[in-house]
């Protein structure tokens, strides 16, 4: 099996590499490349994501080809891939950080800032929150509703087609913190800085 | 919802932990990966690694610690001390920190904060604010506190979450290795004033400086040193105690 990281120059992508070698324990081959032919002959893909929404759509624009090669995987061919941070608010048609920005569209909705209720809320939302579990999620399994995950963002996805959810997170409002539609899955939260209960998900990830 | 952090540090000085965990289990007393992953399966929410080393020509031993302990930590790594540019954060990010978090580079040179948010996301950039207390003012200090700029902290604070700071580490340098507890006043002044989040630092004591760093400060996490090292308080103890006054911690 392969799994491959999607290295896209989109910020600090170490923990993520850790965690999914942690995970690994080198029965699993983790890739971490841009290389189209790797990642259209890999069985599972990642797609990480830090920074502004617009610093990162930019960043796999930057490559060329490599949008393409990502609808192919997940859209053509539906192998499971799965979007961590603004590697999931990139499903979506359009972000407005810094500026109006379109994403891959995997996933009908838009990326906006997290309302903080005229400052009631500190934004970014950091630090360890609940997860509400709304559907069932192959990247659940044996996750517990109310497990506590690893937040670190300011805007959020917010999708048009309510039955993508599998999870919320409770910050100034429901906040949609993880999401499944068919083959493509996301988290908000950070799997590979959520302790053992984060290295869990990303092994649901590696065995579907 | 959302749970307050506790951030246990870690003072590392040429790739050893300098005032670290007694525990008589430990191998080795001053390896930082064993103390970070003790902690870490303790509950901590997040590690903070503060690089002490004084000579520039061992800087570059830190990397190889943040390298081995990203490795076995799976919670949020926080590495500060000795950062002057946007190239030392990017190789701190590199090697598997988190967060950085800057303190006299972020004074001397204003352009580090606005370019390394801009960079890297401000969510891994934390300003790092040593202040002392002036009359009714607080000032800033830098280079570990030998130096006072006179910049107010308060203002000084806004200016940083206006340039892309993700967070503000406050540490009182009056009550910083007193064991008296935080300086409420000045952290809860500077959580009020900005709408990012507050780590408090400086002063813990025992579990309730804690509670009050929380309650009383309105810090949203709160960092401390010696209550953990020597095995005074573990960090389950601390939260348990935390959940007891009725504050949300992650259990």
């Amino acid at each position: 099996m392969n799994v491959t990281i999607v290295d896209y120059n989109s910020g600090n992508i170490s923990s993520v590499i850790n965690s999914f070698k942690e995970v690994a324990q080198g029965k699993v081959n983790i890739e971490v490349t841009s290389d189209f032919n790797k990642i259209k002959l890999s069985d599972k893909v990642v797609l990480p994501g830090q920074g502004s929404f617009k610093s990162c759509v930019d960043a796999l624009n930057k490559i060329d080809g490599l949008t393409d090669t990502l609808n192919e995987f997940a859209i053509t061919k539906k192998k499971p891939l799965l979007g961590i941070c603004v590697g999931l608010q990139m499903f979506a048609d359009i972000g407005y950080e810094e500026t109006e920005t379109k994403g891959l569209g995997w996933i009908s909705g838009k990326v906006s800032k997290i309302d903080n209720q005229s400052g009631k809320f500190k934004l970014p939302h950091i630090g360890w929150n609940q997860i509400n579990i709304v559907k069932d999620s192959k990247i659940f399994q044996n996750v517990e509703n109310n497990s506590h995950m690893y937040f670190v963002h300011s805007y959020e996805f917010i999708p048009n087609d309510k039955n993508v959810v599998s999870a919320t997170t409770d910050y100034s409002s429901n906040i949609v913190c993880s999401v499944e539609k068919e083959n493509i899955y996301g988290t908000q939260f950070h799997p590979e800085k959520s302790d053992k209960l984060g290295l869990k998900i990303i092994e649901n990830f590696i065995k579907i | 919802m959302l749970k307050n952090r506790i951030i246990p540090c870690l003072d590392v000085k040429n790739g050893r932990v300098v005032k670290g965990i007694n525990f008589i289990d430990l191998k080795d007393a001053g390896d930082p990966v064993e103390q970070a992953q003790i902690y870490s399966d303790g509950g901590a929410d997040e590690i903070c690694f503060l690089d002490i080393t004084a000579s520039n020509e061992n800087r570059d031993i830190i990397y190889d610690v943040v390298e081995k302990t990203s490795k076995k930590c799976f919670v949020p790594l926080t590495v500060g001390g000795g950062i002057r540019s946007v190239e030392d954060i990017n190789k701190l990010l590199n090697c598997g920190a988190d967060k950085v978090s800057i303190n006299t580079a972020a004074v001397e040179n204003l352009k580090v904060v606005l370019d390394s948010s801009k960079k890297f996301g401000s969510q891994c950039i934390v300003v790092a604010i040593d202040a002392k207390k002036n009359g009714d003012k607080w000032e800033v200090f830098t280079h570990g506190g030998r130096n006072n700029t006179r910049i107010d902290a308060l203002e000084y604070a806004k200016q940083m979450e206006e340039n892309g700071a993700g967070e503000l580490l406050v540490t009182s340098m009056d009550r910083d290795g007193t064991q008296v507890g935080y300086d409420i006043d000045l952290m809860f002044k500077i959580s009020s004033k900005v709408n990012i989040p507050v780590i408090a630092s400086g002063g813990v004591g025992n579990l309730d400086h804690l509670v009050d760093g929380i309650k009383l400060g309105k810090a949203n996490a709160v960092l401390a040193a010696s209550i953990f090292h020597y095995g005074k308080h573990s960090v389950k103890e601390a939260k348990e105690y935390l959940d007891s006054k009725g504050i949300p911690v992650r259990i």
